[in-house]
């Protein structure tokens, strides 16, 4: 007699985010079939009506599986990784901003001041002669209204809770995900905590379909604007910037088969420590010339480096937010 | 406590470190701050290796390597000098000062450049003050 | 006083609450709508090339990725004085309307219509898209997700990835479409027209057809009287991609039509201390605070609005469902909250036309797809309709075309105001002295604000943070009463 397997709990939860990666899970179409056999979604604010207090109230190690994706920028933010963290069984940190910081990252580069400033103060269509800013508590007439504390320092999820897996992407590759969730609900053998899943160990390039050649020296960075692909090259000889070099696996070349460079929102593959750097290096040594001066001069165009090489990794790099 | 400058030095085996090793050998006297690591060549030496010299408390990084042209590896020094213009770029994005890593090319024989070099740079990290890598990072505000 | 939160609002994209406060008889005293999301996108894209804030800009929102990628798109191509060659211009209003039904077909079927498949006070484990999946049946919910799924592949055919979108470079695209991909795409969006008349016909037979629900519509707590917002084109038809901006009262009548490079002139943004999202309001009438009515300047920009700001829709079925909408529901402009459903589903249609047109036009397979760069004019600002609203991106940049300064009005944004007061008067309708709050009315009141479809990711793009405050309290002739400082 075939034994009726029991569904797993799952939970797909956003912080900073922008909603790509809960789009990334509806993405499965028709395999949804698959997983509502196989899983009972018991919170996903994006598609189901199940608030904080129903979290609160669950017992701990209640949900088996939690896609946390989203940055962790605030109070609220924090307060619910820790909550999911106690009330899930495995957490994973899916997609890049949970995984390494992501585009809300880019954040960053600037204190909570200066954004104050910029978006209350300065924008242009603002009108706010009073100077007003949003507060933590704030009295009205009718009783207090309360917003979460807005951080200085973008954090990724591993900066605030214990993460068992990661899946990176922006957004993870749907594919992906129904092969990590596949897993999961068979039983096969995850790998160790702390591992990434759902993306393959080797850079881009190993597997890049564009034609590619031993002259990789590059003699001027051009601007996308400047030069027209010739849509089969490899973009770094044709002197366009891509992060294939240093990028993992596993998002099935979409960006390459957009004719796209990647910007490498997978994550920095496994021997690199620090998300840019090792891109830095690799770009670095293929710079055709041998003078300082000529060095800096191709140097020029290259016009914004820690936002090319740490797009979508800030806050888990070494230097995680500027020095002001 | 009075500021007392770390700094983090990468030597290559072939030329710079020899060139150090010249400077101990013949008893020259230059400031005691650096903290000397050799590698098999210049080229070895990137970027993460300076970011983390900085995010674990250096004020000060030192790069080293052969005189260009002669490289025990040929063409590992260049490449060096190429990450080195970068690396340079994205600290000043990050608003680390870029006088604070500096390259420099010290042959075997050039114990006396070498002990020059570290003083000079002393004094420069000194008058540029402590870094704060470290603690700015060691607190997410 | 009493107060009811609602904590997180569900099935929309984004982050929200609602604090009802109730007075001592159990009367709804006032009901306060806070976003406590943001990001500062208007902040950390300066620094970066022009050229990558298309790509950046997609991270806003990924529900409508596509929407920040033709806005900005637009506004780069103006940085660079530029306007790219017709092919490009068509594979863009191509992708964009693929975009369009991807995303029309989520908010109905997944986000506003388990209210009214399932109902609004059903069980909360039953409303959301796999209880309407057991009503309809799962050969309806297959469809649903087939045409969905067809939607977003259009989309990564032309633009790598449909949530990732790098299609767009200043000048135009970077990808054309051969022959086979054409007639691949015409037969699909003949499928996409015969869904989005099976959808109305589902709004039709669920909602039109049931008096419960069309008493709700009209004389439910749901109906504000606003100004309407939406692009149009140069027939004063709805248009998704470009256009003139185009603003009527609320009884229909022009009050504004502009370029979206004048934007400043016409829409400025209000401070509240208890949200983070800004409230937009119409600029020349100035802010009159949380009113409907004529001489209110709260404005919305929905599909109802877009539809009420326009002449009518550009293709032909369309059409006849829009006059059949006003038909019903008695004249231009309606403002019954929940008509916003209807209207969703007229736009299906036109999307679902309009790509069929471009995919049967002979340029969409043209190969001219950039317009060389020869200069950095160094501005640029331009406007699309979002699925939930006018979206503006204004840009300045250096003269390397490096970004120095960002502004940008998102579609949701726009409704702030709006859905305070939608989500207020629903509160104040269902919840009376005497009245038991359950689950199913804290769900109607949330009813209020899904029929905008908003997208607070979109909405709260930028950040603020914690600073001293000083607030004046103003008698009605501007004297000041009372001044309460903070930090």
């Amino acid at each position: 007699m075939a034994e009726e397997k029991q569904k797993i709990k799952m939970a797909v939860y956003w912080g900073a985010a922008c909603g790509g990666c809960c789009v990334s899970v509806l993405d499965v179409h028709e395999a949804l079939f698959d997983v509502v056999a196989a899983a009972d979604l018991v919170f996903w604010p994006i598609a189901l009506d199940t608030k904080y207090q129903d979290v609160e109230e669950m017992p701990d190690g209640h949900i088996d599986l939690t896609l946390f994706n989203g940055a962790v920028r605030n109070s609220e933010n924090e307060h619910m990784a820790k909550l999911l963290r106690q009330k899930s069984k495995i957490l994973v940190a899916y997609g890049s901003c949970s995984h390494l910081g992501g585009i809300p990252g880019l954040a960053n580069f600037s204190t909570k001041e200066e954004i104050f400033q910029r978006v209350y103060f300065d924008s242009e269509s603002t009108t706010n002669p009073g100077k007003v800013l949003p507060q933590i508590e704030y009295q009205v007439a009718e009783g207090i209204l309360e917003l979460p504390e807005f951080y200085n320092d973008v954090r990724h999820l591993a900066n605030v809770v214990d993460v068992d897996y990661f899946m990176p992407g922006c957004p993870p590759q749907t594919a992906r995900l129904v092969e990590v969730f596949m897993a999961i609900v068979s039983g096969a053998e995850l790998p160790p905590p702390g591992s990434v899943i759902g993306a393959g160990d080797k850079a881009q390039c190993d597997e890049c379909t564009r034609k590619k050649s031993e002259n990789k020296g590059i003699k001027k960075f051009y601007r996308p604007w400047e030069v027209v692909d010739d849509g089969e090259t490899c973009f770094l000889e044709q002197g366009l910037l891509c992060m294939g070099p240093t990028t993992r696996t596993g998002c099935d070349f979409r960006c390459i088969e957009g004719n796209a460079p990647c910007r490498g929102c997978y994550g920095p593959t496994p021997d690199a420590i620090d998300p840019g750097a090792k891109m830095m290096s690799a770009i670095a040594s293929v710079i055709d010339e041998k003078e300082p001066a000529a060095i800096d001069k191709i140097l020029e165009d290259l016009v914004d480096p820690a936002g090319y090489f740490y797009r979508y990794s800030l806050p888990s790099s070494y230097i995680r937010r500027k020095m002001s | 406590m009075e500021y007392n400058p770390k700094i983090m030095a990468f030597l290559c085996k072939w030329c710079s470190y020899t060139g150090a090793d010249l400077a101990g050998t013949s008893r020259m006297e230059y400031k005691p701050n650096v903290h000397a690591i050799r590698v098999m060549c210049s080229g070895r030496i990137e970027p993460t290796f300076i970011l983390k010299a900085f995010h674990e408390g250096a004020d000060g990084v030192l790069i080293f390597g052969c005189h260009p042209g002669d490289c025990h590896y040929q063409e590992g020094n260049y490449k060096c000098l190429r990450r080195y213009h970068l690396l340079k770029k994205y600290i000043r994005q990050m608003g680390i000062e870029p006088e604070r890593i500096k390259l420099e090319w010290i042959s075997a024989s050039e114990g006396k450049q070498y002990a020059e070099l570290v003083n000079s740079f002393t004094q420069t990290i000194t008058e540029l003050g402590p870094c704060h890598v470290k603690e700015k990072m060691a607190i997410l505000t | 006083m009493k107060k009811i939160t609602i904590d997180p609002i569900t099935r929309l994209e984004g982050h929200g609450k609602i604090e009802i406060f109730l007075d001592d008889a159990g009367d709804v005293k006032n009901v306060y709508f806070q976003v406590p999301e943001l990001r500062g996108f208007e902040k950390f894209c300066e620094g970066r090339p022009v050229e990558e804030v298309p790509y950046i800009v997609t991270k806003i929102c990924g529900v409508c990725p596509g929407c920040h990628h033709m806005a900005s798109g637009k506004a780069v191509d103006a940085v660079f004085g530029v306007k790219p060659p017709p092919t490009a211009l068509k594979l863009r209003d191509l992708f964009y309307m693929a975009h369009f039904v991807h995303s029309h077909i989520a908010h109905f079927y997944a986000l506003g219509a388990p209210d009214f498949v399932v109902g609004p006070d059903a069980p909360k484990a039953e409303r959301n898209i796999l209880g309407v999946i057991g009503k309809v049946g799962v050969d309806i919910g297959k469809e649903v997700i087939k045409q969905r799924r067809i939607a977003q592949e259009i989309q990564a055919l032309l633009a790598g990835h449909q949530t990732q979108c790098m299609m767009n470079v200043p000048g135009g695209v970077r990808k054309g479409l051969t022959e086979e991909e054409r007639d691949d795409i015409v037969k699909k969006a003949e499928d996409f027209i015969e869904f989005s008349k099976f959808s109305l016909k589902i709004f039709e037979d669920v909602v039109l057809s049931n008096q419960k629900y069309v008493d709700i519509i009209l004389h439910g707590p749901y109906s504000l009287k606003l100004h309407s917002m939406g692009l149009v084109d140069e027939n004063n038809h709805v248009n998704f991609y470009d256009g003139k901006v185009r603003v009527v009262d609320t009884k229909g009548f022009e009050l504004h039509k502009y370029a979206p490079a004048d934007y400043q002139d016409y829409v400025a943004e209000h401070v509240e201390p208890w949200s983070y999202l800004k409230f937009p309001y119409l600029k020349q009438i100035g802010w009159k605070g949380f009113i409907d009515g004529q001489d209110s300047s709260v404005y919305h920009a929905t599909p109802l609005s877009r539809l009420n700001a326009s002449d009518g829709m550009a293709t032909p079925l369309a059409q006849k469902e829009h006059d059949r909408m006003y038909g019903v529901l008695g004249g231009k402009p309606v403002h019954n909250t929940l008509a916003m459903h209807w209207a969703r589903l007229v736009e299906l249609l036109y999307s679902a036309e309009h790509c069929l047109e471009l995919a049967q036009d002979p340029d969409i397979v043209g190969k001219e797809l950039r317009t060389p760069i020869e200069k950095v004019v160094g501005e640029g600002a331009d406007t699309v309709e979002a699925q939930r609203g006018t979206l503006t991106h204004h840009y300045w940049t250096d003269d390397k075309g490096v970004v120095t300064k960002v502004n940008i009005i998102v579609g949701t944004t726009n409704n702030n105001a709006a859905i305070n007061m939608s989500i207020k008067k629903a509160a104040e309708g269902l919840i009376k002295k005497g009245t038991e709050v359950s689950d199913g009315i804290l769900n109607m009141i949330e009813m209020a604000f899904r029929a905008y479809d908003p997208c607070f990711s979109c909405a709260t793009h930028s950040l603020p943070g914690e600073m001293p405050m000083i607030v004046e309290i103003k008698d009605a002739d501007g004297k000041l009463i009372q001044r309460v400082q903070r930090n």
